[in-house]
């Protein structure tokens, strides 16, 4: 089975070229035309984005979402790859529920899914899950995301067991007690709405403890949605004594602060909370440094009854994946360029999981997407393929969107103009 | 007063001094009324105001339903008691339902911030705010202003102390907000524990100390301090908490001579004040309770009567 695509750009050159696809892997470049052909219209081709932090909500969620709908989104936004969280009903803990999740995203041919599994039984953060028979089943991450581990030594033998296995844990890092009850940022903002915050110590707290964790373990410890200019001072200096841990950014904590809250519109309710300014800013600089390691949507569905519950009652998350590079390519494109941005994307993802880097030579998977980088189109919720038709970018001019994407050789997304 | 007359009394955001003064003005004519031996006038006779009470508030409801009654409005009420709204049913719900009643104003109590703000969105009527979360409490803080202006003939220059939990006091952040507008100065005092640094700003100081609170005070507050604080870490005991924090003529004994004493109520004789205190001749608490009912008969009627 063979594809050709006409008229596309690479990211790092003008010059329009043609790509060959057969039976999933990438034939070459330039080459003589054959089989079906796509006109790539001038866009750009670049890896599929890899989707480290994504809440697919299935099983037992399927009323904010399920695989066939954040799968589709997920393809709509370029990516080719998405780790599911674990936080399911029931909890992704079982080998079982691990394979099936696998064997039914591959018949969807939409993005690849790599589900995350617990890190322990029911999230419970008490006892380890079946880590190695996870792992086998095909398991790519280990977390309890969505609960914070309280228990350090269980956390502490986690990274052991799983480091042995090759596999990566995250974490959500906040310290549930100084969280409290907290749902959004302390601060002015918050004291002046009579909200109850969420301090960034709490973070800071957390990810302080875990990296003495990591350091006395060895293991790979990645720390999800890091919101706070502390915490990253903590993990930039954790980096620099060598110590063996990673973090995600997600795009919300650069583009929003705690003052979109004013509102009291719990669209704007995530955990960590939106916080200030300075906080988006270094988080910014991070990226720009190489301090912050990859990019994280947190696709966080839920049912648009339950956002517009008060602030005290609605569930936390935003869900975006699929307008995630317009966003990032619109805001921060001149200032990070193309390159960095694809990089945060795919390259450092990989690198994140220990996966071998994405690339677009002969014989590499046919995993890709093409980004129209010019054309701007306003935000519309009736194209969303997510069961969350809202997010706080509705109604806001983007460029840089994907006009196609392809997971191992197949069309996942292509977008109707 | 260019600026559009305010839809809702959410909180103050969006009233101007010269609305303010205007809606005090007018508790004046609606105390008079409270004097007569028939204490009712036709203003709002033909509409309906609507009381939705997610929280439980048996006092702040009486007043508003008085309020709307002593103008000839019908009252319905809706108590949205634990087991009557089930966890989970959204404001919008509520909210659309009650609408459809037809009825004409919506008078608001619920337990999350903001939640009033939600009303508003959904309701397309007046919407008055009885107290959200910490949020506000915007007409407690009109009868409290309204309650020291007629002591002492204004607010100009005035120096009110607001003394206890503050932190989950939506009757202190509608007082820091609304008074400054009218040009006084509020002190807020407590515990370091209850009390956010982040709500200091032009014209609303903070202080752990209470006789340093009172020093220049006009009128001394004291805010009710709940059980369930001591259960969340917040004080060792009520007792350690009286002990510095209590409103009592030991501490009155630091304050001007002609400072006021008030209370939002409901009151824990003892506590956060002294039964000697609470019943001495400093008190206005029950001067509170009558210029509230003025207050909210003024308020209905500047958001219901004349609207553009």
């Amino acid at each position: 089975m063979n594809l050709t695509i006409t008229n596309i750009r690479r990211s790092n050159s003008d010059k329009p070229e043609t790509l060959t696809i057969e039976n999933g892997l990438i034939k070459g470049w330039n080459l003589e035309e054959e089989g079906d052909t796509l006109d790539g219209n001038g866009a750009t081709l670049v890896p599929a984005f890899i989707e480290p932090h994504a809440h697919l909500r299935e099983p037992g969620q399927e009323q904010k979402e399920d695989l066939a709908s954040g799968l589709a989104a997920a393809a709509a936004g370029g990516y080719g790859t998405v780790i599911s969280m674990p936080n399911t009903a029931p909890v992704v803990d079982d080998p079982a529920i691990v394979r099936a999740l696998i064997e039914k995203a591959a018949a969807l041919g939409l993005a690849r899914l790599r589900p995350a599994a617990a890190l322990t039984r029911g999230q419970e953060g008490e006892q380890l899950a079946e880590l190695a028979l996870l792992a086998e089943a095909g398991a790519a991450v280990f977390t309890d995301d969505g609960r914070t581990n309280e228990n350090a030594r269980t956390l502490r033998l986690g990274l052991e067991y799983a480091h042995s296995l090759g596999i990566v844990v995250s974490v959500h890092a906040e310290d549930a007690g100084l969280r409290a009850g907290g749902v959004m940022n302390e601060g002015f903002v918050s004291e002046a709405l009579g909200l109850p915050g969420n301090p960034a110590a709490a973070e800071a707290a957390r990810i302080a403890r875990d990296i003495e964790i990591c350091r006395m373990t060895g293991g790979r410890l990645h720390i999800q949605h890091l919101s706070t200019s502390r915490a990253l001072e903590l993990v930039k200096a954790a980096k620099a004594q060598g110590v063996n841990i990673t973090c995600e950014v997600c795009p919300h904590h650069l583009l929003l602060t705690d003052e979109a809250l004013r509102s009291f519109d719990a669209v704007y309710k995530v955990a960590p909370p939106l916080r200030t300014q300075s906080d988006a800013q270094a988080l910014l600089a991070g990226l720009k440094d190489g301090s912050v390691d990859c990019l994280a949507t947190d696709h966080a569905p839920h049912t648009r009854a339950e956002k517009e519950l008060d602030m005290l009652q609605a569930p936390s998350g935003i869900a975006y994946i699929e307008i995630a590079f317009p966003l990032l390519w619109t805001n921060f494109g001149a200032e990070l360029g193309l390159a960095k941005i694809v990089e945060l994307l795919t390259t450092d993802v990989a690198r994140v999981l220990g996966w071998p880097a994405p690339s677009l030579e002969a014989g590499q998977p046919a995993d890709f997407t093409l980004l129209d980088l010019e054309t701007v189109r306003s935000v519309d919720p009736a194209t969303f393929k997510s069961k969350a038709k809202f997010n706080p970018w509705v109604g806001q001019d983007l460029k840089g969107w994907p006009m196609l994407t392809v997971v191992g050789g197949q069309v996942a997304f292509e977008r109707k103009i | 007063m260019t600026s559009p007359k305010p839809r809702h009394l959410l909180d103050f955001q969006d009233w101007n001094v010269e609305r303010l003064a205007a809606l005090l003005d007018n508790a004046d004519t609606m105390l008079q009324v409270l004097d007569r031996p028939v204490k009712k006038v036709p203003a709002l006779q033909g509409l309906t105001v609507c009381t939705v009470f997610f929280e439980n508030s048996t006092r702040t409801r009486i007043s508003f339903e008085l309020a709307a009654r002593r103008m000839s409005a019908d009252v319905v009420s809706f108590a949205a008691g634990a087991s009557s709204v089930s966890k989970g049913e959204s404001i919008r719900d509520t909210i659309e339902v009650l609408s459809a009643y037809k009825v004409d104003a919506f008078v608001v109590r619920h337990q999350a911030a903001g939640a009033a703000h939600l009303v508003a969105r959904y309701s397309g009527k007046p919407v008055i705010n009885a107290g959200d979360g910490r949020r506000a409490h915007p007409t407690q803080a009109l009868l409290d202003a309204y309650t020291i202006r007629r002591e002492f003939g204004g607010l100009e220059g005035k120096t009110v102390a607001i003394i206890g939990d503050v932190r989950h006091s939506r009757v202190a952040r509608s007082n820091a907000e609304l008074l400054p507008k009218l040009g006084a100065k509020v002190i807020l005092c407590g515990p370091a524990t209850l009390l956010p640094r982040e709500l200091a700003a032009e014209s609303v100081t903070l202080t752990t100390d209470p006789r340093e609170a009172v020093g220049n005070a006009d009128a001394v507050m004291a805010l009710r301090l709940q059980q369930e604080r001591m259960d969340a870490g917040y004080v060792g005991s009520l007792q350690d908490y009286a002990r510095v924090y209590q409103v009592n003529e030991d501490l009155l004994a630091f304050a001007p001579n002609e400072a006021v004493v008030l209370h939002p109520g409901p009151m824990n004789r003892d506590v956060e004040i002294s039964s000697e205190t609470a019943d001495g001749p400093r008190s206005r608490i029950l001067a509170q309770v009558e210029n509230g009912q003025a207050v909210r008969m003024s308020t209905l009627y500047h958001l219901l009567v004349g609207r553009n």
